[in-house]
């Protein structure tokens, strides 16, 4: 089991046909991704071929699912691009799409993510600006390195890509059930609390780690839902305790303004919900290991 | 990128927005003629991006024009909340009958965007929200429908607005929620929108944030940047397309992703507290796939900082690879040494992840005498701290 993301998925790639597109979708294969097709309307009708698997290219997300059934969208459209992107995702009904594209504007991911309510939700969206997810063994949809670990216990929820990376690393050993990067921008499809409550429900998920960083209150409403919600041990570690306020800390959505969004704030509500918190990354990976090994 | 408010008012008065005329200067003598072009009395005010400005002493009326010269003389180059004053804006006296606040901006929790409106305007609006916050009607407006007519009736409504202006406020804030999507901004708020003696809906102070992300259909915002207060450090490092912020501590940084360079900070801040209190001297994320070049020119920008005592660079390869990092590190020293550069500061190296035994190969063969190799994050910030305390010692 795992969660959003199993060997069963079908995924086509939005972008498949651009250099970034084309690195990827190598990558996601060679992690024996089931990559069924590629999205790009000029060059609908033919096909990319990478390393011997001949992936064809369809005109649109609908016609590329009534042709191949897939039901995961990996978009990688250039920033001016991707509000169109994803709304045809979204009108194509796609059960998954995950943005990985970086530097959309905050106006576009508000629009697409206001129209996929509209229409009732039924695309989960993931992203923008993420290293997509990875389900170990099985599938891979994004840029997260598939070498890093194995399939194993863990659940693991971060807002950053090489925090992420970071933390399959020291948990290799372990292995990881699913990985899900959900984006450090101020507007995100998919949130915490989604991946928590999917984590919670997955019988093969032992443990969650969640990774936040400074800025709205995403950690804190999560603290909220795990108090509530979540019996299976939860380990956090939050980025930027040092960052000053005012200050975009390479995220969009990592700013502190005035009292709200700060490290120390997500650390407390956290802890106050049972979470243990790590200082560092490394010590949150030791955290992990003794609830597990314990 | 948060305005100053000549600029917000200009943006406001290009979208239909009522504000009064008014002129930025940036000498004391330029306010004798500005003055008498607005009617021979002026509101001096301070143009810096930080809040209480009025209390602080930057808003002066003045009664003639030479008395517009000596209130722009005694407030330019005043210090606001460590914000030196250089430039004051000349703005048209108001008559205030009334003062309201209305906003539009990104409600994160919510994903969606929100106005917020008060009769209750002319205070700071975070007092209201929190003593009051019946007084400060939040309305979410959908990004695809937007402020219709039937929205602006509805935040004025819920506002209560007195009935004489209410069709007045709702067209200010259709004309505003104009601003806020034709310019990609993340906030638009008039604090104070005044009724005039004459019944007038005016927007007499405005702050507008805008997306930087935007930046690909905004030709135009980048005039707006204030580049005259950014740090030198900072605006080089931007010229080169680095997502660089000057911190005040002597561990300079550098790694790629911002979360890990985020931690990267925590991680030294922490080590350096066994260290005399060394901290991180700035935050610099190299990106994903970063290539030598790249990391080239953080090294430049980093050994250019004299409160660096010591460098850190902490890497997980992801799409980056560590041999590329490692290879950019060796091409930075010796391209600094050939400029004439002598390079003193000691650098620490953790590298994980894509090729990292083949980055560490390099820099083991390199052997670089100011170069050290530390396998474990923690490890590394401690000896990337060490080095500072001593080297500032």
């Amino acid at each position: 089991m795992a969660i959003f993301l199993t060997k069963d998925s079908k995924v086509i790639v939005q972008g498949m046909t651009g250099a970034t597109g084309m690195k990827h979708t190598k990558l996601m294969l060679g992690d024996g991704t089931n990559i069924v097709g590629g999205v790009n309307p000029r060059k609908a009708g033919t096909s990319v071929d990478f390393d011997g698997t001949a992936v064809p290219v369809f005109g649109s997300v609908a016609e590329a699912i009534e042709k191949t059934g897939a039901d995961v969208s990996v978009v990688f459209v250039p920033p001016a691009f991707a509000k169109a992107a994803v709304v045809e995702a979204i009108d194509a009904e796609i059960g998954l799409a995950v943005v990985i594209t970086e530097g959309i504007a905050v106006h576009d991911s508000a629009a697409f993510w206001a129209y996929a309510t509209s229409k009732g939700n039924k695309t989960r969206i993931i992203g923008p600006n993420c290293p997509g997810l990875i389900t170990p063994g099985q599938s891979n949809a994004g840029i997260i390195p598939g070498d890093i670990t194995k399939p194993g216990r863990i659940g693991l929820v971060s807002k950053s890509g090489t925090l992420t990376y970071q933390m399959m690393y020291e948990l290799r050993d372990i292995g990881f059930s699913s990985a899900v990067g959900i984006g450090g921008d101020p507007v995100i499809g998919t949130t915490h609390i989604d991946a928590l409550a999917a984590f919670e429900a997955d019988p093969e998920t032992d443990l969650i780690v969640m990774i936040g960083e400074i800025g709205g209150d995403a950690e804190e409403r999560a603290a909220d839902y795990i108090a509530k919600n979540v019996t299976k041990p939860v380990v956090g570690y939050v980025a930027g305790f040092t960052a000053p306020e005012g200050k975009t800390m390479g995220h969009a959505g990592a700013i502190v303004s005035g009292s709200s969004g700060t490290a120390q704030a997500k650390k407390e509500a956290l802890e106050a919900a049972g979470v243990k918190v790590g200082k560092t990354p490394t010590e949150t990976a030791q955290l992990a290991r003794a609830i597990l090994g314990g | 990128m948060d305005l100053f408010e000549y600029q917000a008012r200009d943006l406001f008065a290009k979208h239909g927005v009522p504000v009064l005329a008014g002129e930025v200067i940036d000498t004391p003598e330029a306010a004798r003629e500005v003055t008498e072009r607005l009617g021979g009395k002026a509101v001096v005010k301070a143009q810096v991006k930080v809040g209480g400005r009025g209390k602080a002493g930057g808003v002066k009326l003045a009664s003639d024009a030479a008395d517009a010269v000596e209130k722009a003389g005694q407030i330019l180059g005043m210090d606001i909340k460590g914000h030196t004053v250089h430039k004051v804006m000349l703005a048209q006296t108001a008559d205030i009958a009334e003062e309201y606040y209305v906003s539009f901006l990104l409600d994160r929790t919510n994903r969606t965007f929100l106005a917020m409106a008060s009769v209750e305007g002319g205070v700071e609006i975070e007092v209201v929200a929190e003593e009051k916050p019946e007084a400060l009607a939040k309305i979410p407006v959908d990004a695809n429908e937007g402020c219709t007519p039937e929205k602006a009736a509805e935040i004025v409504a819920a506002a209560k607005f007195p009935a004489e202006i209410a069709d007045q406020v709702a067209e200010v804030l259709q004309k505003l929620w104009t601003v806020f999507i034709k310019e990609d901004a993340l906030l638009v708020e008039v604090n104070p929108l005044i009724k005039s003696g004459d019944g007038k809906i005016i927007a007499l102070d405005g702050k507008v944030s805008l997306d930087e992300n935007a930046d690909f259909r905004q030709p135009e915002h980048e005039a707006l940047e204030d580049k005259a207060a950014a740090n030198p450090l900072e605006a080089a490092a931007k010229a080169k397309n680095l997502n660089y912020v000057k911190l005040d501590g002597e561990v300079g940084i550098i790694g790629n992703g911002a979360g890990l360079v985020m931690s990267t900070l925590d991680v030294v801040a922490y080590a350096g507290e066994a260290h005399g209190g060394v901290k991180p001297a700035n935050f610099l994320d190299i990106g994903g796939g970063a290539s030598a070049e790249v990391m080239a020119n953080g090294l430049e920008i980093i050994l250019g900082d004299p409160d660096v005592k010591s460098v850190f660079v902490n890497v997980f390869g992801g799409i980056t690879a560590c041999d590329e990092v490692a290879n950019g590190i060796v091409q930075a020293l010796e391209l600094l040494k050939t400029k004439g550069e002598d390079v003193t500061k000691p650098l620490v190296v953790r590298l994980d992840g894509n090729n990292a035994e083949l980055g560490r190969k390099i820099l083991s063969d390199a052997d670089h005498p100011l170069v050290q190799r530390v396998d474990t994050m923690d490890g590394a910030a401690d000896k990337a701290a060490e080095l500072a305390a001593a080297a500032s010692k």
